[in-house]
């Protein structure tokens, strides 16, 4: 059984299903991110399981104890807020201390748990401050002992970063993470930063309008994603998503990719039957710039690269890479080539799909067909 | 030649603005002295003797210094019929005026806390007929108010007077409280839910310490309507519990005697000196909270 399960979860505001039958399931010590655009649910999500909102259906299990109409404070969590949340009036001690106070924990181990979780966060010499005296980054912290020092079987996490400069952001994204190494209490984090939920989950759940797209690893939902959205929420340059359709010739399976004055570009897939049931009929070709790059940089593990003369609209150097832009089925389609490929504008030059990663939609059902 | 032109144009800049300037001030003075002249008549006039004053010049300095008239008032001049001075009345309107600010402060910050964090159904229509309270004039719940401490035993009693100004003052304590709570984020009140404390913990512990700006524009607004009022003071109280400013009245307008100007004046200071005191205190802060209120309100 899961550490912190969640099934049919349903929530309804008036008459708006905010989350329609949501099912997920956490081992102990995993990092659960929910990601999706804004008002996809995944705060609520969050909420429900703190018990800051009630549920309209389902149920929450954490650690095999079912917590659905349990107070907050009785479900053995700590929430650190997108805003911080801390109380404007104490000390960064006494903000620390607060729920312990709640508790009735005499002040002597109070204090001692207070200088344990500001040493761990770098604090100390911050504790006799007044929260509005302090820098962002430092509230961060402050909110982040305020939950350590609860010692909670979950720690809920709502946009914890999205207050803070780019710079900063990175730095504290480390943190949590190597913190999370150490402690391993399992921790659920809503994020609409998709770099943040690749980097730090084990395991990510993708949500849209209250309904679970995909749940899995961030391998599989970043190289198998399970629909349309998700392939295109997932990855920075998005995944390039080009119409083409599906061609049987030879015994082979081929992509026909259509091109403004050039002939149509073919590229041979592996064959699958799934694949060679959409024969004639049209499919959403999916191909992440990664795996568009010059002949040289493509990967030499692949299977199955095809090179193909293409020609080019846009050079954007990117320091560490260079994005070829080329349009393909009327799509704009982007590639990264590496950095000393010198690559001119309006020329035409050889791309090297790597096919082993394509992916195929259906454009009506938007679903994943191979 | 360029340099010239504008060092030009910043002179001509710089003497419309000191023009300006002079008259703005001097419209600012003027105003001042308008203003203040009525204080500098009754400050002057309530430490001359009664001689002075009848020979005619009310705006003259006193030729002769004397604090009688002030003991007078406060004391020993005739109130009705008591010759007590204004002194046990002030007593009154201290024993009136302290619980119904603090009771009222206190309900409305109450009120402000649940209608913007533990919202309920139809909170808006409550808070509604809370602002009604602020649109009533006095004048028309005076009977039914009469029957209502009649019936519950507080008729006549500074009890009653303060139950009176409690229920009038709340309308105005909610929405000042409310306004205020409204802009206070509500994931601190979440947080100290998660940190397991309670409706009334969230309240002492978090809120109270975070509104001294409110607090401070709710008690002054109070302070002055309840110890300025004359209108309940005279419909409900009775000899006993009688506050300043009908007591005031009862010595201004005796209808027996010399009409002693000196200790008019020194009383009608007396009586209005407490709002002044509150007012120089805190003003500041009423001017920042009632702008604060304005804009996030």
């Amino acid at each position: 059984m899961a550490f912190l399960e969640i099934s049919n979860l349903q929530k309804r505001f008036g008459t708006v299903d905010v989350l329609k039958g949501i099912n997920l399931a956490v081992e102990e010590g995993g990092f659960l991110v929910l990601v999706g655009p804004s008002g996809c649910g995944k705060s609520t999500l969050l909420n429900t399981i703190a018990g800051l909102e009630s549920i309209t259906g389902g149920e929450i299990r954490i650690n095999g104890r079912t917590v659905n109409n349990l107070h907050p404070s009785q479900r053995d969590i700590a929430m650190v807020f997108q805003s911080y949340a801390l109380y404007p009036n104490m000390s960064v001690g006494q903000n620390i201390a607060f729920g312990m106070e709640m508790r009735g924990v005499p002040k002597a181990e109070r204090d001692k748990a207070v200088a344990g979780v500001a040493k761990t966060l770098q604090i100390s010499h911050l504790l006799d401050r007044k929260p509005s005296q302090l820098s962002g980054g430092q509230r961060q912290r402050v909110a982040m002992g305020r939950a350590l020092v609860r010692d909670p079987q979950v720690f809920l996490f709502d946009e914890p970063l999205s207050n803070l400069d780019a710079k900063l952001r990175v730095d504290m994204r480390t943190e949590i993470k190597r913190l999370h190494q150490s402690m391993k209490t399992t921790i659920v984090y809503v994020t609409h930063d998709q770099i943040e939920a690749m980097t730090l989950a084990t395991q990510i759940a993708v949500l849209k309008d209250g309904v679970l797209q995909q749940f899995g690893t961030p391998h599989e939902i970043y190289n198998n994603p399970s629909n349309l959205f998700v392939a295109d929420f997932m990855g920075s340059p998005a995944m390039n998503l080009i119409p083409a359709t599906i061609e049987m010739n030879g015994g082979g399976v081929t992509v026909v990719l259509g091109r403004d004055g050039l002939a149509p570009l073919q590229l041979k897939v592996a064959n699958d039957s799934k694949l060679s049931a959409h024969a004639g009929r049209e499919v959403i070709f999916g191909l992440r710039p990664e795996a568009i790059t010059d002949m040289n940089g493509a990967d030499r593990n692949s299977a199955r690269v095809v090179n193909a003369d293409c020609h080019v609209e846009v050079v954007e150097p990117a320091g560490a890479d260079t994005y070829v832009v080329t349009r393909l089925g009327g799509r704009e389609v982007i590639g990264r080539m590496r950095s000393d490929m010198q690559v001119a504008p309006h020329s035409t030059v050889p791309f090297a799909f790597n096919m082993d990663k394509a992916v195929f939609f259906d454009p009506k059902s938007e679903l994943r067909i191979a | 030649m360029a340099a010239g032109t504008h060092g030009a144009t910043q002179e001509t800049a710089v003497r419309t603005n000191i023009f300006v300037r002079a008259l703005i001030y001097a419209v600012l003075i003027v105003f001042a002295v308008y203003y203040l002249m009525p204080l500098y008549v009754m400050l002057v006039n309530s430490v001359k003797p009664l001689e002075e004053i009848r020979q005619g010049n009310m705006m003259s300095l006193p030729t002769i210094f004397t604090l009688e008239p002030w003991r007078s008032a406060w004391s020993t001049a005739q109130i009705g019929v008591q010759p007590t001075g204004l002194k046990p009345y002030f007593i009154n309107s201290v024993l009136m005026v302290v619980p119904a600010v603090a009771i009222s402060t206190l309900l409305g910050a109450l009120n402000g806390y649940v209608l913007t964090k533990w919202k309920f159904r139809g909170d808006g229509i409550v808070f509604g007929l809370l602002l009604f309270a602020c649109f009533i004039p006095f004048q028309i719940v005076l009977i039914p108010m009469a029957r209502l401490l009649g019936l519950i035993g507080l008729a006549g009693s500074t009890p009653g007077l303060v139950l009176v100004h409690v229920v009038y003052g709340l309308g105005f304590t909610t929405l000042f409280f409310r306004n205020y709570y409204d802009a206070f984020p509500t994931e601190l009140i979440k947080a100290a839910q998660i940190d397991g404390a309670g409706f009334f913990r969230i309240f002492w512990r978090i809120l109270l310490p975070s509104s001294g700006p409110i607090i401070v524009v709710t008690v002054i607004w109070q302070f002055t309507n309840i110890w300025n009022d004359f209108l309940f003071g005279a419909s409900f109280a009775d000899f006993d519990s009688q506050p300043m400013t009908i007591a005031l009245n009862n010595l201004v307008s005796s209808s027996t005697g010399v009409k002693e100007y000196n200790v008019h004046f020194a009383g009608a200071i007396l009586a209005a000196l407490p709002t002044l005191i509150v007012y120089i205190v805190s003003g500041r802060y009423f001017v920042r909270g009632l702008m604060a209120g304005a804009v996030k309100g």
